[in-house]
């Protein structure tokens, strides 16, 4: 009987395989990939964004009618399952070509070979000055390039207009430092009408982290080794966002918990709202916002700064047409892309000179503050794994943003969580 | 051999021999569909699982032997044992729903006509997405705009943030997974309370037991036999807990995440988040030898309280 288990155990074995290649999205023409320019090749083109997904599928059809020999699939995942799915994907062979890259997800990537080379793609004929150089640094790994910048986002402050005409508070502007907006989200702030003058969650992205640069920080040193938040520039970055939490100027953590900080203000709870261009599109269509929402630029601290950062695109470093996936790849970096993401007015596009569509199409709001912040912007911080220090930040900060603990013990504490995980190989 | 042989009324040996090589490959070919899904959906995931647990896994990239170290590792991480304590008081919660069950079912059983009804009312949640059904309560828990605390008000009784305050997370996430794991328990409760022979009822009756008294004497002890599969099925669904936290914590940055994970929850956390597959499958291996446990004891404790009629 034993030569018949093997039988079916080889049966077994195939089937196995089989259902793990048929998970995957390219479909081969011929074996060997690469092959002459008539052979018919598809790629797949990942997102996390359903609200995106149509300038995407615009952009993939542009690209088609250039070459008309690849056809791209462009799929839509949700985000939660975005990032396990790619990464079993790409350890497991089956990932898309194409796909969305974050600056925080980017080293892992990077670092395990999971990504496409496009250093030589570059020399051959792409100009990296277009795009914003703190969004294209972040997805160099030792001297390589493995994205190309598709948009960028930088901060401001969003307001409700309405609230502050209420409180009889004048709108910010690009004069205004720390002590301005502590003052402001003071005199907003009306429990009886249950209205708080800022949303003061711990977010990185749009809080602490640019208030840290403001204070002269660092967040991670120039080789990312270390972290340092518990410096006095960290402590007076993070002590900004406790201090609100402590005038009662801002909805509790817990209330921020429940209903997320997007949601206090689009639902004008909140008269203030640190954070990126992103919501522009979603603020701009809810129709009680429109006319009573604009942005001003972050105030300052001992000096200007706001983190930026931005998708890139990136490809599969197994893809079995990596000729094809450049050529894609160099498109989706390239004006005509851009120019379709900015006339949509889907998302600030990284390609110099190709926003003014985005900004005409929302002239109510004064976008261009998201564009001039480039000058003083910088990186957001990544190294190591970063996803995985920073979503240690809720549970080492909140003791200082409930004021159950002083702010220097509770940066004390993440630092060294942080500086823990930067220590791993 | 010789013995068939010996007796020319059968069939010659030889064709006998092919004719069973024959009716093997079609056994095969007949179990093959059922196989090939077992070995490739359980049995292989879990042993490159067992293998895993044994190894360090980059995010990408081979795999090195560590032997034991995961689980050195593991018996010494607080967290862990923080996700396990989290995960018993919640399987433990969830538990008290089937006193609720065997109740319902036998009222339900008493409806008459309205029986369908209710089934399928009960039985509405097991058909739901779990994704729409955290959507649902975490919008009945919002501490401020919550209908929760907003029913409680009319009490004079304050709110809490259910699912922004780690005191509460756990048991918030129980009674969800009493209502969600409700439908299946009545359909099998119910099934059961139909085995039960009338004529018992009727000659209780006779002697003069009331309705109480049937429930507590008849119902409940001839029922034990679903009611012992009821709880090896709850409990072993309860351990395996993930999908509420994920939609109704992770979503948003909660900052009662960090005391309210469930040992699956910090199981997806190591192997997706923190890209240490090795350390996460040392979990799921752990995790499944807790469930071995919990239920071969349950298996061990029936003999004391289950009554095969």
């Amino acid at each position: 009987m034993k030569h018949k288990w093997t039988g079916a155990m080889a049966m077994a074995v195939a089937a196995t395989l089989l259902t793990a290649c048929s998970g995957g999205g390219t479909e081969t023409g011929s074996a060997g990939g690469t092959g002459a320019a008539a052979e018919k090749v598809t790629l797949t083109y990942a997102n996390w964004s359903e609200d995106q997904s149509p300038a995407m599928e615009q952009i993939a059809a542009e690209f088609q009618k250039e070459n008309p020999n690849i056809t791209v699939k462009v799929q839509t995942l949700p985000w939660p399952e975005y990032w396990s799915t790619l990464q079993v994907g790409a350890a497991g062979g089956t990932a898309p070509d194409a796909f969305w890259m974050l600056a925080d997800h980017f080293r892992e990537y990077a670092k395990g070979g999971a990504l496409i080379d496009l250093s030589d793609t570059v020399k051959s004929g792409i100009d990296m000055s277009v795009y914003p150089k703190a969004v294209s640094d972040s997805y160099t790994y030792e001297g390589k390039i493995f994205a190309l910048p598709k948009d960028f986002d930088t901060n401001g402050i969003w307001y409700n207009k309405a609230l502050f005409d209420a409180a009889g508070v004048k709108y910010p502007d690009d004069t205004w430092d720390w002590q301005d907006v502590q003052d402001a989200a003071k005199k907003l702030t009306d429990p009886a009408k249950g209205v708080w003058g800022i949303a003061a969650p711990i977010d990185a992205q749009g809080g602490y982290y640019n208030t840290i640069l403001q204070a002269g920080g660092t967040i991670i040193n120039a080789d990312g080794t270390a972290s340092d938040f518990a410096g006095p520039a960290g402590v007076a970055g993070l002590k900004f966002w406790a201090d609100l939490q402590k005038a009662g100027s801002s909805p509790t953590l817990k209330q921020l918990s429940d209903t997320e900080a997007v949601s206090m203000f689009e639902n004008q709870k909140v008269a203030m709202y640190f954070s990126g261009a992103y919501w522009a599109l979603r603020f701009y269509k809810n129709a009680e916002l429109k006319g009573k929402v604009d942005v001003a630029p972050l105030p300052q601290g001992v000096k200007r700064a706001t983190v930026t950062s931005g998708i890139g695109n990136a490809g599969y470093a197994g893809s079995k047409h990596p000729e094809e996936l450049k050529k894609f790849l160099t498109f989706l970096g390239g004006t005509k892309a851009a120019e379709i993401q900015a006339a949509t007015g889907t998302v600030l596009p990284a390609y110099k000179g190709t926003q003014q569509p985005w900004l005409d199409s929302m002239p109510e709001f004064k976008l261009q503050v998201f564009i001039d912040a480039i000058d003083y912007s910088v990186p957001l911080p990544v190294a190591g794994n970063t996803a995985e220090w920073q979503g240690l930040a809720a549970q080492y900060l909140a003791p200082a943003w409930d004021g159950t603990k002083p702010v220097e013990a509770a940066a004390k504490e993440y630092q060294d969580a942080v500086d823990q995980v930067l220590a791993k190989k | 051999m010789t013995n068939v042989a010996a007796k020319p009324a059968r069939r010659p040996s030889g064709r006998r021999a092919g004719g069973n090589q024959t009716s093997v490959w079609w056994a095969v070919a007949f179990i093959a569909p059922a196989t090939i899904g077992l070995v490739a959906l359980y049995v292989w995931p879990f042993l490159s699982t067992l293998i895993k647990s044994f190894q360090d896994v980059p995010a990408f990239g081979p795999a090195t032997f560590v032997g034991v170290d995961n689980y050195t590792a593991l018996l010494s991480d607080g967290e862990v044992w923080e996700a396990f304590g989290n995960s018993a008081l919640y399987t433990v919660i969830v538990l008290l729903g089937i006193p609720l069950a065997v109740v319902l079912a036998a009222l339900i059983e008493q409806a008459g006509r309205g029986r369908t009804i209710y089934r399928v009312l009960f039985f509405l949640p097991v058909v739901t997405l779990p994704v729409a059904i955290g959507m649902v309560w975490r919008f009945i828990y919002n501490g401020d705009f919550g209908l929760l605390n907003y029913v409680l008000s009319w009490f004079g009784i304050d709110g809490q943030y259910w699912v922004a305050d780690a005191r509460f997370t756990i048991y918030a996430f129980a009674v969800v997974g009493i209502w969600m794991g409700l439908g299946i328990n009545l359909i099998i409760l119910g099934a059961g309370l139909q085995a039960i022979p009338k004529a018992v009822y009727e000659a209780s009756a006779l002697d003069g037991a009331g309705r109480i008294r049937q429930f507590f004497r008849i119902t409940v002890p001839l029922l034990t036999p679903s009611i012992f599969f009821v709880t090896i099925l709850t409990v072993i669904a309860a351990l395996q807990m993930f999908d509420l936290i994920f939609i109704m914590l992770r979503s948003v940055n909660n900052t009662a995440l960090g005391d309210s994970k469930t040992i699956v929850y910090l199981f997806y956390e190591k192997a997706f988040v923190q890209f240490d597959q090795g350390y996460g499958a040392a979990i799921a291996i752990v995790l499944l030898i807790a469930i071995m446990i919990a239920t071969a004891l349950q298996f061990r404790l029936q003999k004391s309280w289950v009554f095969y009629g």
